[in-house]
Formats: C-alpha cells, sequence, structure tokens
C-alpha cells in the first residue's frame, strides 16, 4: 500500500518532468536548423527561408522596456501603501481582494480594456488623430504635426503602437509586481521598522531608507518574474491590434510593431513544414532571452541579498 | 531645583534642523501619490467592467437593415450553434462556445490535477531534497514557458505523435490536443500552490498519526491531505481559471471557426477566447455584429473568470486552517 | 489617593516644542501637586512622564486601568510584573509605538514635561525624538556601524561631515562601544555580536539627544555578560537621561533601578523606590511578587 502511493507519486512527477523534457527536445529537433545570424537579423518574409525575426525581438524589447518602466514603479508604489500606509479598514481589504481577482483575469481581456482606453482613447478610430506631435530637441521646440520618422514623435490616440502594447502589458503584469513587491515587504521583519519610527522617522522614511532598501532584491526577483510574463504575452497585444507582419523595427513610441510570441503565433499556424521549423527557432531565441532574464534574477536574488537578522 | 548634569548633546550645535514643515507636505503628497496609485487598480477593474457591459449593451441593441435587433439575448444564450461567419443568417448561440471552453478546461483538469497534486505530494512528502529541488525548478521552467509554445506543442508534437498513432479520427486540430497542452501549462501551478499547502500542514500532525501507528501513506491520506484541502482546491481552482482564460494555445490547437455542442475530445472546438483572437485577426470588419460579439464573449468568459476567484478566495478564507 | 483636576494634563495644545538641547532648564512641572499612587516618589522629584487616571486598550480587551504614575527625571524606573500585566504596552504608550497597533486606543492623561501625548494633533514624528526606545531583541539596521549610529539625526538635521564624525564618535562613547568598533566603523552591524549590537541600539537611540529612553526588556535576548555591561552603561546614563526600563527580572530591577513599579493585571499595585519597595513592600501582592511567590 504505502509503496503504491510512493510509486504513483513519483510517476506523477516523472510525467511532469517528461512532458518538459518532450517540449524542449520538440523544439530543439525542429528548430536548431534554421538559427542562424542571418535569421536573428532578417525581418519576416512569405518565404520560410528567407524569414527573419528582426522586427519581432526589436518589439519585445522596446514593449517590455516599456511595460518594466511602467510596471515596476507602479506595482512597489501601491504594495507601499497597502502595506506601509493603509490602515486595516473595509477599504484596504476591498482593494486587496480587487488584485487577486486582476490577477485571475484573462489577459486577452486586458486587451479589450487597452483597445478602448490608450489605442483609441474612448471613441477614436484606428487613423484618426487629432493631436500630434513631436519634439525637435536640437531648438527645443515641439512641432505640430508631428513627425512620424522623430525618435520623439507622439500621437494622441496612441494607435496601436509600442507605448500601447508597453501600457497593455503593463495592465496585465500589474497585479503579480503588485503581490510580489507586497510578499517582499511582508517579509521585512518588524522590529527594523519600529527602530526606525522609534528614532522619529515620518513613515516614508521608515519606507524609503529602511524598508525599501530591505525589500529590493526580493522586489527585484520580483520584477523580473513579471517582465518574463509579459515577454511571453501575445494575446492581449493581438486584441489592440499589433501586426503580425512587420517590416521595420521601431523607430519611436508610436511605431507598429510586433512581438515573439505574435510571431511564434503566426508561423506556428500556417500549415506548411518550414514555418513550423522557424516558430520552433524564434522560439529557441524567446527560451533563451528568458532564461537569461531568469539568470539575472538568481544573480540579484544572490548578490544583493544582506542578511536582515543575524 | 537642584543643578543636575545637562544631557550631553550629540548634534552639534552649528547644525541646522531640517525644514519640518517642508518634510510634512512631502510626506503628505507621498501619501496621497500612493494612494492614487493604490486606487488604479480599483479603475482597472471598473473600467473592464464598465467597457464590457457597454459594448455588450451596443451588441444586443444592434438593429439591422429592417430595423429588427440582431441578436436578442435568448438568441445568444439559446441558440446551440455558433457560426457568426459561415451560416447564414449568422448563428451567434455562446452555450456553444462555452461548451468549447469547458471541453478543453475538462481535458486539461482531467490530465492536470490529479497529476499535479499527485506531483505535490511526491514533492512535499518523498523526495529527498536534492531531487525535490531539481524538480522544482524543472516545473518552474515549465511555468515560465510562454503559451504560445505549448499551442505550437500541440500541433507539432501531441497531435502527431501521441493522438494520431492513437485513433485516425484526430485531425491537425482537436478538443484533445488543445486540452492536453493547456493541462501541461497549468500543471505547474497545481503541484506548486498544492505543495505549499501540504508542506504548511504542521509536522506535529504527521507525527501524531504516525505514533498511533498509521503507515506514511496513511498518514498522507488521511491527515495530510485533507489537513491541507483548502489549500489544494483553491489551487485547484486558480489552474481551472487560468485554463478558461487560456487562449494562444487553444488559439493554434483548437481549430475550428464554428464551434457547437459537442463533447467529443476528437472534434475541432471553437472556444470564448479563441473566438475573439479570430475577431480581432480581422476575420471580421470593425464595427460589426461579428465583431461587437467578441465583446458579450469576453463579458461571458469575465463573469465565468470572476465567479472562479471569487469562490478561490472564499474558500481559502473561510476553511483555511491555521496553524500556529 | 486625589485624583489631579483634568485640566492640569489633559487639555494641553499638543504641540511640543521644537527640539530642546536643553529641557532640564525649562518647562514648568505642572503635575507634581498629585503625587499620585500608594507611595509618593521622592516629591521634591520633577515628574518627566506624568500618568493620571490612564487606561487602555487593545480592541476590547482593557490591558491598563486607571494609571497614575510618575517617572522622576534624570532616575531610572523599572515597571516589573508578570507576563500580560501591561507593563509593555505602558511603556510603548509613552512614545506612541502603539499607533502602528491595528485597535489600540488610551484615554485618561499621558504627559511628557506637562504636554499632552494623546491627542490626535501630537506630532509623533517629533515625540519619539524626544524619547528614544530600546527594544527586546537588538535590531540594527542592516547598514553599516556608522550609518546606524548616524540615522537618527540624519533624519532630523543637516549634518556637516565633521560633524557627523564627531556625533558617532561621542554617541558610541556614550555607550561604552567606541572602544571595540572604533577602527570598523565602516563594517555592517550585523556583524557586532549581540551585546554590542544592544549597546549599538542604544548608542543609535542617544544620537538624536533624547530626554528619556524606553528600554523594553533590553536583556532579555542576551548572555549574562552582555546584561553586565548594558547594565552598567544604564547606571552610568541615569545622570543624564530619564530612563524606564521594562524587565522580567527582579534582581536587575533591584540592581539598576532607582523607583520600581509593580503592575498586575493591568492595574499598577506599587509604586516607590526600588529599595523600599523590594524590602518592604505595602502590598502583599507586591511582597508575594518580588519574593518569588507567583509571576
Amino acid at each position: 500500500m504505502s509503496h503504491v502511493v510512493l510509486v504513483t507519486c513519483a510517476l506523477a512527477a516523472c510525467i511532469a518532468v517528461a512532458a518538459l523534457a518532450a517540449l524542449l527536445l520538440t523544439i530543439a529537433i525542429e528548430g536548431s536548423g534554421s538559427l542562424s545570424w542571418k535569421f536573428l537579423t532578417s525581418f519576416a518574409s512569405r518565404k520560410a527561408a528567407s524569414a527573419g525575426i528582426l522586427a519581432p525581438l526589436a518589439g519585445s524589447v522596446w514593449v517590455c522596456a516599456i511595460c518594466a518602466l511602467v510596471a515596476i514603479p507602479m506595482g512597489i508604489g501601491t504594495a507601499l501603501y497597502l502595506e506601509e500606509y493603509a490602515k486595516k479598514s473595509r477599504l484596504q481589504g476591498i482593494i486587496q481582494l480587487n488584485i487577486s481577482n486582476l490577477a485571475g483575469v484573462p489577459s486577452i481581456v486586458y486587451g479589450l480594456l487597452a483597445l478602448a482606453v490608450f489605442v483609441r482613447f474612448l471613441g477614436f478610430r484606428a487613423g484618426e488623430s487629432p493631436l500630434s506631435f513631436s519634439v525637435d530637441w536640437s531648438s527645443l521646440r515641439i512641432v505640430a504635426p508631428g513627425d512620424p520618422d522623430s525618435l520623439w514623435f507622439i500621437q494622441v490616440p496612441f494607435g496601436p503602437g509600442v507605448l500601447a502594447g508597453g501600457l497593455t502589458l503593463a495592465l496585465v503584469v500589474l497585479p503579480i509586481m503588485i503581490t510580489a513587491s507586497q510578499e517582499a515587504l511582508r517579509a521585512v521583519p518588524r522590529s527594523l521598522r519600529q527602530a526606525a519610527q522609534a528614532l522619529g522617522s515620518t513613515p516614508w522614511q521608515v519606507a524609503w531608507r529602511v524598508t525599501l532598501p530591505a525589500a529590493l532584491p526580493t522586489m527585484m526577483t520580483g520584477a523580473i518574474l513579471s517582465v518574463s510574463r509579459a515577454l511571453g504575452e501575445a494575446a492581449p497585444l493581438l486584441v489592440i491590434g499589433g501586426f503580425l507582419m512587420v517590416l521595420q523595427t521601431p523607430s519611436n513610441l508610436m511605431s507598429d510593431f510586433t512581438v515573439l510570441p505574435m510571431q511564434i503565433y503566426n508561423w506556428s499556424g500556417r500549415p506548411q513544414e518550414e514555418f513550423h521549423r522557424i516558430a520552433a527557432a524564434a522560439i529557441i531565441v524567446q527560451l533563451a532571452v528568458l532564461v537569461t532574464f531568469n539568470a539575472l534574477a538568481i544573480f540579484v536574488r544572490q548578490s544583493f541579498q544582506k542578511p536582515l537578522q543575524s | 531645583m537642584t543643578s543636575l548634569p545637562a544631557s550631553p548633546t550629540f548634534i552639534s550645535p552649528r547644525a541646522r534642523p531640517a525644514r519640518l514643515r517642508l518634510r510634512a507636505g512631502i510626506e503628505r503628497l507621498i501619501e496621497g501619490a500612493l494612494f492614487l496609485l493604490t486606487l488604479l487598480s480599483i479603475a482597472t477593474t471598473v473600467g473592464i467592467i464598465v467597457i464590457l457591459v457597454r459594448e455588450t449593451w451596443g451588441f444586443f441593441t444592434m438593429r439591422g437593415a429592417d430595423g429588427q435587433i440582431l441578436v436578442p439575448i435568448s438568441d445568444f444564450l439559446g441558440d446551440s450553434l455558433w457560426s457568426p461567419l459561415l451560416s447564414d443568417p449568422p448563428r451567434f448561440g455562446v452555450t456553444s462556445l462555452v461548451c468549447g471552453t469547458l471541453l478543453v478546461t475538462a481535458i486539461a483538469a482531467v490530465f492536470a490535477l490529479p497529476l499535479g497534486l499527485l506531483t505535490a505530494v511526491y514533492l512535499s512528502e518523498y523526495a529527498p531534497p536534492r531531487v525535490r529541488g531539481v524538480v522544482k525548478s524543472l516545473l518552474e521552467i515549465l511555468a515560465g514557458i510562454p503559451t504560445v509554445v505549448y499551442g505550437f506543442f500541440a500541433l507539432t508534437f501531441i497531435t502527431p505523435n501521441l493522438l494520431q498513432p492513437i485513433s485516425s479520427s484526430f485531425g491537425t486540430h482537436s478538443a484533445m490536443s488543445a486540452g492536453i497542452a493547456v493541462g501541461i501549462m497549468i500543471l505547474p501551478i497545481v503541484s506548486s500552490l498544492a505543495e505549499d499547502a501540504l508542506r504548511a500542514v504542521p509536522q506535529s500532525l504527521r507525527d501524531g498519526s504516525l505514533a498511533l501507528g498509521s503507515t506514511k501513506a496513511e498518514t498522507i491520506l488521511r491527515v495530510v491531505i485533507p489537513a491541507a484541502l483548502s489549500g489544494i482546491v483553491a489551487s485547484f481552482l486558480l489552474a481551472i481559471t487560468r485554463a478558461i482564460g487560456e487562449t494562444m494555445i487553444v488559439a493554434l490547437a483548437a481549430g475550428g471557426s464554428v464551434a457547437q455542442l459537442t463533447l467529443n475530445p476528437s472534434a475541432q472546438v471553437q472556444t470564448m477566447t479563441a473566438w475573439m483572437v479570430q475577431v480581432f485577426l480581422g476575420d471580421a470588419p470593425a464595427g460589426g455584429i461579428e465583431y461587437q460579439s467578441s465583446y458579450a464573449v469576453a463579458f461571458t468568459l469575465f463573469a465565468f473568470t470572476f465567479v472562479m476567484t471569487w469562490v478561490g478566495a472564499l474558500i481559502l478564507r473561510r476553511y483555511r486552517e491555521v496553524y500556529e | 489617593m486625589n485624583p489631579p483636576p483634568e485640566s492640569t494634563t489633559m487639555t494641553q495644545p499638543a504641540d511640543l516644542p521644537a527640539p530642546q538641547r536643553h529641557p532640564s532648564t525649562e518647562v514648568p512641572h505642572t503635575a507634581s501637586a498629585a503625587a499620585g499612587t500608594s507611595r509618593p516618589s521622592t516629591p521634591t522629584q520633577r515628574a518627566t512622564v506624568a500618568m493620571r487616571r490612564f487606561n487602555a486598550w487593545y480592541g476590547e480587551h482593557q490591558v491598563l486601568q486607571s494609571i497614575d504614575l510618575d517617572i522622576p527625571e534624570h532616575q531610572v524606573c523599572a515597571f516589573i510584573g508578570p507576563s500580560g500585566c501591561g507593563k509593555s504596552t505602558l511603556l510603548r504608550w509613552v512614545n506612541r509605538m502603539n499607533d502602528s497597533i491595528a485597535g489600540a486606543r488610551a484615554e485618561g492623561s499621558l504627559a511628557l514635561h506637562g504636554s499632552d501625548l494623546l491627542g490626535r494633533g501630537v506630532d509623533v514624528v517629533a515625540l519619539r525624538r524626544r524619547v528614544g526606545m530600546v527594544f527586546q531583541k537588538p535590531n540594527p539596521f542592516p547598514k553599516s556601524i556608522r550609518e546606524n549610529v548616524a540615522f537618527g539625526a540624519r533624519l532630523h538635521y543637516r549634518l556637516t561631515r565633521a560633524d557627523l564624525d564627531e556625533l558617532v564618535e561621542k554617541a558610541l562613547r556614550a555607550a561604552a562601544l567606541w572602544d571595540e568598533v572604533k577602527d570598523r566603523l565602516g563594517s555592517p552591524a550585523l556583524g557586532l555580536s549581540g551585546g554590542q549590537q544592544q549597546r549599538l541600539c542604544i548608542a543609535r537611540a542617544l544620537a538624536v539627544d533624547p530626554e528619556v529612553l524606553l528600554m523594553d526588556e533590553p536583556c532579555s535576548a542576551l548572555d549574562p555578560r552582555s546584561t553586565a555591561s548594558i547594565e552598567s552603561l544604564i547606571r552610568q546614563l541615569r545622570s543624564n537621561y530619564t530612563i524606564v526600563i521594562v524587565t522580567h527580572n527582579m534582581q536587575q530591577a533591584s540592581r539598576i533601578s532607582d523607583s520600581t513599579a509593580f503592575f498586575y493585571e493591568g492595574k499598577l499595585v506599587e509604586n516607590g523606590p526600588t529599595d523600599v519597595l523590594f524590602t518592604s513592600p505595602a502590598q502583599k501582592q507586591t511582597e508575594d511578587y518580588v519574593s518569588g511567590r507567583f509571576g
């Protein structure tokens, strides 16, 4: 009886590991042949042999950078409020429940919100933009209407560009970032907060000088996990109108973009075998980026974590 | 008063005090800003609900050339066929989309829930520390893989290597293929959360059972798992929620542009999320009834996941055993 | 026992004076007329902290009932009593550390040099600059020794590098730690031994020039040698600070304190000079406790 349970459980764990192995092997076998420098530096093409992933690679970098710049400070700020400022109240309970609910909302639904808010500003159709300008830093002037080729080109509404994409992903990962930051703050010993309070620190001084520095390594781990999640998202970006076939790298915040998961989706969905092979090659690149990111998370955790209490 | 010695002072008399009034102002400003940030998370929920309700209302009140309402709620809920693009007149029976979603979810659950729980039991109760560390980090890798990759896996491995050798009734796309891929995706969620719940059961409970002469297996089945039940159920619910909302796998692997009421795992199915992808990829012209239908579908999807998350939170809160 | 008129202590406006360098030379004493409890401590002594009919609750649970107590200036006052008697709670009300505990509230009067500490408008940040605290477990920040000592002063003053160095040295000397750490001020505070960490925490509290030092069982996490060094430090500090110390250890109370207050189940049973309270207590309960019959 005892052995039956043990064997069953161990077998289950083996199946889980086998699934991972099968997945990685399939991708490696399918994709390794197509991987080349040319693949990384070419744009998409109707012919699988000459297609590359330059546009989605650049798009992923832009979109995830924006997502990180927005979601990480916002997540930490919200967590700080909930852990360091908010009194135990009804409102706080509601906000907390709301955040766990948001974490369960399918990412594609965030796409609908982002489409309405960021892409269309609640009403404009695609292509309409009543306000557009670019900043000319050499003469310190704002030029309207803007020059779409300038790096500092902004139009309102944003349209389906990298800014809208980044903000969309920020919505998706914000609940994750908040929860991770909250856990990091909770792990800071109360005694440290009390020590700072007893010396006459204001709440912000406690947070800025004591709690945040102590929680930062853990928070950064959470941040990297959040951005990894953003790196793998395709559905909400499909909804806001990201493009499947992009033949240029983004040049400013309003540029059309595609991301790696969207490109993978596009190629995987085609019936021809050769597109499956380049899809697998793109997956290898995607996984390599993710592994780098997670290695970074481990590195951050190990090199900056100081003991909080001896 | 006697001449008590004055307190020694450590702060130099030259030191200028901090600008307290300025500091108090900044302090208030920061708290206000953080509070506004926090309200943003509420605004997100409200925004989602407002947009879904507004656009869904637009869908149900859309009239055709003859002035008739195109899709009454009764058709939406009652019709058993979802075929907006291929049938004439288009058919909008959401039940069949829901059926497609639930079929894929059920296959994933049958596959992943027991497997995930057993893996969790192995990791928490049996595995030697080193094995546990390795298996856990492998599962973490699995959890970090983008879902579109699982879709690819379903098309290039599960269908040709697992399903088609078993039965020739499996085509390129099937509910089964998508379901297994979704199952692999949610497996690490179940195993990691269930393991947390199992490890939270205090050792004293296990010791108590073993001291009464139970075997290790009996202890696990009769003591540990029941004690961790609320956490295990919550992990199941979270995994099912994720399966319901999963998009890229089903968009790639489940197939069909028509959804019908079917429980046949080898059939092509259309799910709620896959329909939305189809619409937003441009298969339906913007502003038309087919386009608008995606919001009604999204509303249905949101309602499903919202209820699931709520129930999960409730179970955790009500039945959580607290061990001190 | 005659309760004092409420107005003398309670309704003072809640503005704490800006940090004073030499509080002992000013501030009229308002509460001395009300020699409160069972046995007034030396009546000529000025009270630094004065409590009148002080009650405190955690939620519905009343932890302190009608406390009348004066804590004389430049003395060591020990709070003793069995666990859960409310002595730590009382201590934490003096610098309002209970504010961060949900459901904690208090009524009655609690004053520092005559100004009310309980009102809504009290600037707790300024209060805590005047009332330092040392905790049960040493809790240095995960920073260098120097940063730890300078932490509080940096919050309240804009100091030059030279002033800061001087402050660090003086505070570490006052805490009898300078000789042990002067060569490694930049190294992590968490590398110190437990007793050194606790003295560092005392130095950190002293460095902001407090008038009162609250100590919540400061030696309970330390070995006997470290305890002895902290105790001798407390005896030295007595001439310059008003010290309130909560302790479980009655020998410790008798060794270091000038006056002792005995609490039992939320009530102040007896308060008086330490030698009197330990040798000839007025109350039977006190006698039982100090002789080790319970608690």
